[in-house]
């Protein structure tokens, strides 16, 4: 296992952390293609290791692996885009716990070297960076609007002159609790905490989308009734969604529409008895 | 969603199947409470079986049945009473945990519950150990 230096830093002498990043040279992922690399390059990836300044406090996990990009080594794969946890697109594993790499200061890290990962249960483009496409066709087939009807935060006042606030949904769509949920492990056919959360804010807050699609979604095996409430997705959450909490929410209203339609139909029944094609 | 016929999307290898369940590292409070369910979900169902294997041993005659009593008795066997004692208590007690949030009940105090679940089945394991080996 190597570690990349930069002779400057390390001659004068500031303070350093050493990044041990999965590297995944690209078509070697889960992609589907690449499968001579996949062999060579085994699914695990190589570490590399990148020793980085952490001389402030405030020095975050994208500082670092940008400035390793940088300096040290410009085919390590990273994306980012906003460095305040709005974008969800920096999501990594550092010493194995799901983050956003933007928010994550090194020095909240223990000591010693950092491993760096790609998130899991998503297939691997290259390095650190996941496909989110899967992810965004789940978003798609629920519908879910982005604007919420509850405009302001709870307790929030608009800035002195602001009229209003737009207040987009809690779920940055940024696929950590897809990495830590364990039926995502063993489950690909799962639709996902962020998904079944997204669903439960059709039906919550319907906004002209159709919760009668949302709840054919995930009124299945794959569905809301595949979770095992290890509610890690809620706990890993960087901007206070609560995926599990939507998933039993979810859960309920699946079974009031359940009744729902039962008694509807027993209304036709008794209703319309030996007429078939009657409307409830 | 389904893996897509197409580009294989969804069929990750990097998914580690079971492994998964039991990956200590980065896991929280709920993580554990559901790979200790799965634990102790195969434990009870392996004995289960082991059950009715030792009652078929009735079919033997009263010879087998009576050695098998004997080896019940030895504090090896009446260890694992305690494990599976502990073994059912877990997986009742976390099933109810389970049911209730199912529910959407006491879903802000999920973490209090598993704290909850673990001590009650540790004292009553313990208490359990305690009259199994005979000493109340």
């Amino acid at each position: 296992m190597t570690t990349t230096v930069d002779p400057a830093v390390r001659a004068a002498g500031a303070a350093t952390r050493v990044l041990r990043v999965t590297r995944t040279p690209r078509g070697a992922g889960g992609d589907g293609g690449g499968g001579d690399l996949a062999r060579q390059h085994g699914r695990r990836g190589r570490s590399d290791g990148f020793e980085v300044p952490a001389g402030s406090a405030r020095t975050t996990v994208l500082d670092a692996l940008t400035w390793a990009r940088t300096h040290l080594d410009p085919t390590l794969d990273v994306r980012h885009a906003c460095y305040h946890a709005s974008c969800g697109t920096c999501g990594v594993r550092t010493d194995g716990r799901a983050v956003l790499a933007c928010v994550t200061r090194l020095a909240d890290l223990p000591e010693g070297d950092i491993t760096v990962e790609p998130l899991r249960n998503q297939a691997l483009i290259s390095d650190l960076v996941v496909d989110i496409e899967a992810l965004y066709e789940g978003f798609d087939a629920v519908g879910m609007p982005l604007v919420r009807e509850s405009r302001t935060v709870p307790g929030s006042r608009p800035a002195p002159g602001v009229e209003g606030l737009t207040r987009f949904e809690d779920c940055i769509e940024c696929g950590l609790c897809v990495s830590v949920c364990p039926i995502e492990a063993s489950d690909a056919a799962y639709e996902g905490p962020a998904v079944l959360a997204a669903a439960w804010r059709v039906v919550e807050e319907p906004r002209h989308a159709d919760p009668e699609r949302a709840f054919a979604l995930v009124d299945g095996d794959q569905g809301a009734w595949r979770c095992h409430l290890a509610t890690e997705c809620t706990e890993v959450c960087p901007s206070g969604a609560l995926p599990a909490e939507g998933i039993m929410h979810l859960r309920r209203g699946l079974l009031r529409h359940r009744f729902r339609v039962a008694f509807a139909r027993l209304r036709v029944g008794a209703n319309g008895a030996g007429e078939p094609g009657g409307t409830p | 969603m389904s893996t897509h016929p197409d580009t294989g999307r969804g069929a990750d290898p990097r998914r580690r199947g079971i492994a998964g369940w039991f990956d200590p590292r980065g896991r929280r409070l709920g993580g554990w409470a559901f790979a200790l369910n799965r634990l102790s979900g195969l434990g009870v169902l392996l004995y289960l079986y082991l059950h009715l294997v030792i009652l078929s041993t009735l079919a033997s005659g009263a010879g087998a049945w009576n050695d098998f009593v004997a080896l019940a008795s030895s504090p090896v066997v009446l260890a694992f009473d305690v494990v599976l004692l502990a073994g059912l208590l877990l997986h009742g007690l976390n099933g109810l945990r389970v049911t209730l949030m199912g529910f959407g009940l006491v879903t802000g105090h999920r973490n209090a519950m598993i704290v909850a679940l673990v001590l009650i089945a540790a004292l009553v394991a313990l208490g359990g150990a305690a009259r199994i080996f005979g000493m109340v």
